[in-house]
């Protein structure tokens, strides 16, 4: 009986079901946490499912590569998701197009302004040169970041993490700078979270507002656009004004 | 459901063949995100199935970072040797990145409704 439990297991941590399943199954236990915890930010979706996943990986010894043969349909997903972003920026075209000025002037400097106190803090703590390079495009939407990462000498694998990890803090904590700062205006508040927290940021706006999710829409793809372009020349430039 | 899933698609195909095609450091979902959005200008708005479709898909737009937050296993090691100049980073980078956007937003937007509350 036992013989064949550990067999059926042998054959299922083969194929990509099981990782497909799981990270599906994980993430509805931790959406379901999140309602139950009326949607507050604290029980964030993104972060109860990795848990989740990280717990159930390390006791059935389950190397990363193994979960993503499956879990890569759901990563997949990304891409089209991302082009459907299109469809609330759309509605929101005319607000969008008012205040293009001032949302050019916020990108700037919300994103330099992330960007680079990340590699000073960093710096100034000891961080290493790899982990401070992986660290510089943590804002911006994974594939931009590992990019990024790779150009300036970062680890891309670790810069991913970075990532996410930057978008559950964001949409965590978020709130409390808006609370500090006396920030209201949903537009306001969506494009802050998007540039700064990219998808995740978003996710979150979403559940807001649509006026929120839009504007975090497009501060995602400008902030993207932007780092992209920027940091890459930036960053060594600086770097090298401060170790002579 | 299947035409709208086809449509985005073909736009983030399109993203792709236009970043490799012209060398640009973005990827191809994010031009294909510019690319629908010129389409949709120029015809006036999505229909309903594209609308459906995408209110799907976003709906649910955190699970789709879930694989790659899970690659966090990978990395274990060396976040323990460094774990406190980054947590430090993150979370302040990530509190002064939002501030500062806000802040400059609020200062150069006037507000929709000028009864905002004044302090």
């Amino acid at each position: 009986m036992n013989a064949s439990v550990s067999d059926i297991w042998v054959y299922l941590a083969e194929t990509p079901l099981l990782g497909l399943t799981l990270t599906l199954v994980c993430y509805q236990a931790a959406f379901a946490i999140h309602s139950r915890f009326g949607m507050h930010p604290a029980a964030n979706p993104v972060l109860l499912a990795v848990a989740m996943l990280v717990a159930v990986l390390l006791a059935t010894d389950t190397p990363y590569p193994v979960y993503f043969e499956g879990a890569q349909f759901v990563h997949f997903l990304l891409g089209p998701a991302t082009v459907a972003l299109a469809i609330p920026l759309y509605a929101q075209f005319g607000r969008l197009r008012r205040m293009a000025g001032p949302l050019t002037v916020a990108l700037v400097c919300g994103s330099l302004a992330a960007a680079l106190s990340a590699v000073a803090i960093g710096a100034s703590l000891g961080a290493s040169h790899e982990l401070l390079m992986s660290l510089a495009p943590k804002s911006v939407t994974t594939p931009i970041a590992m990019g990024v990462a790779e150009q300036l000498g970062g680890l891309p694998s670790l810069t991913a993490v970075l990532v996410i990890a930057t978008g559950i803090l964001g949409a965590i904590g978020a709130r409390y700078v808006y609370r500090l700062f006396h920030i209201e205006d949903h537009a306001i508040r969506g494009f802050a979270i998007g540039l700064a927290s990219h998808g995740i940021g978003t996710a979150r706006a979403f559940q807001v507002s649509e006026q929120a999710g839009a504007f975090a829409a497009l501060a995602m793809g400008l902030n993207g656009l932007f780092t992209a372009v920027s940091l890459p020349w930036l960053l060594p430039w600086l770097t090298s004004l401060f170790t002579p | 459901m299947l035409k709208a899933l086809t449509l985005l698609l073909l736009f983030q195909l399109a993203g792709e063949v236009v970043a490799r095609l012209f060398g640009l450091p973005v990827p191809g979902p994010v031009i294909g995100m510019g690319l629908l959005l010129g389409a949709l200008a120029l015809r006036g708005g999505p229909d309903d199935a594209l609308r459906g479709t995408a209110g799907t898909l976003l709906q649910h737009l955190s699970l789709l970072f879930v694989p790659a937050g899970t690659g966090v296993l990978l990395h274990v090691h060396r976040l323990a040797d460094e774990w406190l100049p980054l947590v430090v980073a993150l979370v302040l980078s990530t509190a002064i990145g939002i501030a500062v956007t806000a802040l400059v937003l609020k200062w150069l937007v006037k507000p929709d409704r000028e009864r905002v509350a004044p302090r």
